[in-house]
């Protein structure tokens, strides 16, 4: 693997039966990319991310993870990367306080390194009186932004984040992605999957799926001057409608 | 015309333990027969609530609300004849195929199928391949053409329609919203949900929400001419530097980025180019682009979560 690269894909297959979920996708991600991985429903994305994060073992092909091999090493992976899926994936029982204490014993944190993080990251959310409530009592955008910190309490290398805006409101959504902006400058690799097209135009690069094959990779200027669209929501259209394959 | 949904004065709130939750906080609003009517809002704005209201599956805690002219809550058994509801999570049986479910719900409502088939016509086509499939096993697009059919077979006068394309990938977001268009040809009034802001352009009127509260009520047009600031859009070729420059400024009052531009609001509302130019001047990015635009419903909607 070269150094530079946080993961590196080629000819990555997921087959269930005689369907072909992901068929042969090929890309690098580099460290410290904010990178758009897009599709239709149906295309295989889900699949792929799950494949990446060591979630489900490929059929074939090969790829390296957080500098790690995705046969061999899954479990290795798991350590080095964050992970915020589309449901919200924290304890709502829990308050703030005990989700981070619980993720933080996880990851294998030291009392003090959870100790430091918890106070880092209650001043950067701006969480310092809500931090002894239930987590369920939290408005959405907030729970998503949590739950964005969260995946990276064990300062992963690359973090995935599963369509991490979905039903957010429009000023929250802007603050999220300042949240991906700052991990991307502070080294942390982002991959990341939304429905929404704006914000397909903040990633340095994207991918966008079809039919379990990866039909376009470029950065959004790129793109748009390939597609001669305005927009990468056209972009999106021209090749999803190309889709032969529902759900 | 004449008047389809009525809503006067409405509230709603829950209590979970000791906290609260006004869920809805005196909406009013009217809606005309045939009408597609919009509430746009992100999640906790209120939507499920309004509709679990209209169609009768709740009481309000205030205020008074009617439907096809019958009141939601003495005359609830009429209004169920008439409304056609199809919830945010999907609600069909899963062991049943299609076909049964659907001839389940028209005979839950004394009809068949064939009775309505010009209006269910066109969706049900595309899922008929699949009749004999259990809804369980289906895609989640046909699902949703599956839950439509289902809500219109009994041909109601109100269709609600909670967050339909929530999580479905833009293309069938499109396809969507062209068979609605289709349907209001019947004469069916729609009141459809959702959280993206895109989407209230495609309405005949919308309330914007937020918090148990209607901000605005409007049609999309009305909505994007009320933006009375002059909205200026910049580009450069390192977008985030540009934002926080023009964050750290004094003369800016507002700076969210849009897709491939920022759109920025500044005090004093400059009008010219040049105006503008001036107070950017001494910021570090060279070759910022500059125009003025029209404001989409998404700048209005954060503007009014500002006041």
């Amino acid at each position: 693997m070269k150094q530079d690269l946080a993961i590196s894909v080629s000819k990555l297959t997921k087959r269930f039966g005689a369907f072909t979920a992901v068929n042969e996708i090929t890309f690098d991600v580099k460290q410290g990319e904010i990178f758009g991985f897009l599709g239709a429903n149906g295309a295989g994305k889900t699949t792929a991310m799950r494949m990446l994060c060591g979630l489900s073992f490929p059929t074939s092909g090969e790829a390296t993870v957080a500098g790690f091999d995705l046969f061999r090493d899954a479990e290795k992976i798991k350590k080095n990367i964050g992970y915020m899926s589309q449901r919200f994936s924290l304890y709502e029982d829990l308050t703030i306080r005990e989700n981070i204490r619980f993720y933080g014993g996880i990851y294998g944190l030291t009392d003090q390194q959870i100790k430091t993080k918890t106070d880092f990251m209650v001043g950067q959310l701006h969480l310092q009186d809500q931090i002894n409530k239930l987590v369920k009592s939290l408005p959405l955008g907030w729970k998503q932004k949590l739950s964005f910190s969260v995946a990276m309490l064990h300062q992963p290398k690359i973090v995935f984040l599963d369509e991490p805006t979905g039903g957010v409101d429009p000023v929250t959504r802007r603050e999220f992605w300042t949240l991906i902006y700052e991990a991307a400058q502070n080294g942390t690799t982002v991959f990341v999957t939304t429905h929404y097209m704006d914000e397909a135009e903040y990633c340095d690069r994207v991918s966008i799926m079809v039919d379990g094959r990866i039909d376009a990779l470029d950065t959004p200027i790129e793109l748009k001057r390939k597609f001669n669209a305005p927009s990468m929501a056209e972009v999106f259209v021209q090749l999803a409608r190309k889709a032969q394959r529902g759900e | 015309m004449s008047v389809s949904v009525k809503v006067n004065g409405v509230s709603k709130s829950f209590t979970t333990g000791k906290v609260e939750v006004k869920a809805l906080q005196n909406i009013s609003f009217e809606v005309s027969k045939g009408e597609v009517f919009g509430l746009i809002g992100p999640d906790g704005a209120g939507k499920t609530t309004l509709f679990r209201i209209l169609t009768t599956l709740m009481i309000a805690n205030k205020g008074e609300a009617s439907v096809d002219g019958f009141d939601v809550v003495k005359q609830y058994k009429k209004i169920r004849n008439r409304v056609g509801y199809m919830p945010g999570r999907f609600s069909l049986y899963q062991d049943l195929t299609v076909e049964e479910n659907l001839s389940f719900f028209a005979t839950l409502f004394n009809t068949s199928l064939e009775k309505n088939y010009d209006l269910v016509k066109s969706i049900y086509q595309q899922i008929e391949p699949f009749k004999k499939r259990r809804a369980g096993a289906l895609s989640g697009g046909m699902k949703q053409k599956l839950a439509l059919s289902c809500a219109l077979i009994h041909r109601p006068s109100v269709l609600f329609l909670d967050e339909p394309t929530t999580g479905v990938d833009a293309v069938s977001r499109k396809e969507f919203w062209e068979l609605l268009r289709q349907l209001q040809t019947h004469g069916i009034t729609i009141i459809v949900s959702t959280p993206y802001m895109d989407e209230a352009s495609l309405c005949d009127r919308v309330a914007l929400m937020q918090q148990g509260k209607i901000m605005e009520i409007n049609s999309p047009k009305g909505i994007t001419e009320n933006f009375k600031k002059p909205l200026w859009a910049m580009r450069s070729s390192a977008m985030y530097q540009l934002m926080l420059e023009l964050r750290a400024l004094n003369e800016v009052e507002t700076c969210y980025p849009f897709g491939q531009y920022h759109h920025v609001v500044f005090k004093g509302n400059p009008v010219s180019e040049d105006d503008v130019r001036r107070m950017i001047g001494n910021i570090s990015q060279r070759e910022i682009e500059v125009r003025r635009i029209p404001a989409t419903i998404e700048d209005c909607f954060m503007e009014l979560m500002h006041q």
